[in-house]
């Protein structure tokens, strides 16, 4: 179920209920719909803990951050998952963008180092 | 005759320096155009940062800040400018960048679809009017509702919100009947 691109990749560690995305997202539309649905299917497995590890995800565009504004939704909706956001100082818009996400889920917490 | 949206502020050739991308729209399929996005956004970022040499820590951040900023501002009014432009054959879709001491200035300009021009005018209103944070929130909730999550407007709150820029609009009116209606967009961020 992995998502391996030339310019960005998504795998998800059922074992440790991580979701890694790293490269590029610029996708529009519907190409973000097997990124959609792996991230679905992780918060789907309703995980205690569920982590989003975004730390080599270098850039992100505005149809990426609602694909993430997605699965923060969807975990949400079931209520039953601590999210950890995983972020890196080195790429500056995670620290810009990522505490978006806790708009729409308070109980997010955000590990940016 | 235009029709102006916020604080626009005209730079010209001489007003500093500048760099500027021409393309036409409907040259190549949207799938590699998209991809040119990225390019000429890359492009700008990295022409920029040589202009803010990071020879020291405090300096290298610095850089490091505005070529971030500058790659996700200028990818997103590209984004907007290949979804909404018409296909058209009156007007090329431009991206300048101008940088003086007080701020980078962009500017892109784009053909729009007639029919988009009042929803586009509208929402503009909600940006220069209401509280972002409000609307930002509002816009993520209902864009992540939507199934394709295309006619969102995050790109401009984005922007607004986390990057502390200004942002106006400029359309330029057909004089004649037949012309198209062009949208110049301004984003400033201050230094």
């Amino acid at each position: 179920m992995d998502i391996l691109h030339e310019d960005y990749q998504v795998q998800y560690d059922e074992a440790t209920a991580t979701v890694r995305c790293s490269g590029s997202f610029r996708l529009h539309g519907d190409e973000y719909k097997p990124v959609l649905d792996l991230l679905t299917h992780a918060a789907d497995a309703k995980p205690a803990m569920l982590t989003l590890d975004v730390r080599e995800l270098q850039f992100l565009n505005s149809s990426g951050i609602n694909t993430l504004s997605k699965f923060v939704l969807q975990v949400r909706k079931h209520d039953t998952s601590q999210v950890v956001v995983q972020g890196s100082t080195r790429y500056p818009w995670q620290e810009k963008s990522l505490k978006n996400l806790q708009r729409l889920l308070p109980a997010l917490k955000l590990d940016i180092v | 005759m235009t029709q102006t949206f916020g604080d626009f502020v005209e730079l010209l050739a001489g007003d500093g320096e500048y760099l500027k991308i021409g393309f036409h729209p409907s040259s190549i399929p949207l799938q590699q155009r998209w991809r040119n996005n990225g390019l000429s956004a890359d492009f700008l970022a990295d022409y920029l940062s040589t202009f803010f040499p990071g020879e020291d820590v405090a300096s290298a951040e610095r850089q490091s800040q505005i070529k971030d900023a500058v790659g996700y501002i200028a990818n997103e009014l590209l984004e907007n400018c290949m979804k909404y432009s018409y296909a058209s054959k009156q007007h090329l879709v431009s991206i300048e960048m101008f940088l003086a001491p007080e701020a980078i200035t962009l500017y892109t300009s784009n053909g729009i679809e007639p029919a988009c021009i009042g929803p586009f005018q509208e929402f503009i209103q909600r940006l220069l009017s209401e509280d972002i944070d409000a609307l930002y929130t509002e816009q993520l909730e209902r864009s992540a509702e939507d199934s394709d999550g295309s006619a969102s407007g995050m790109g401009f709150l984005t922007m607004l919100s986390d990057y502390g820029v200004k942002i106006a609009w400029r359309f330029s009116l057909p004089s004649q009947p037949g012309d198209e209606v062009a949208v110049t967009t301004m984003v400033r961020m201050p230094l």
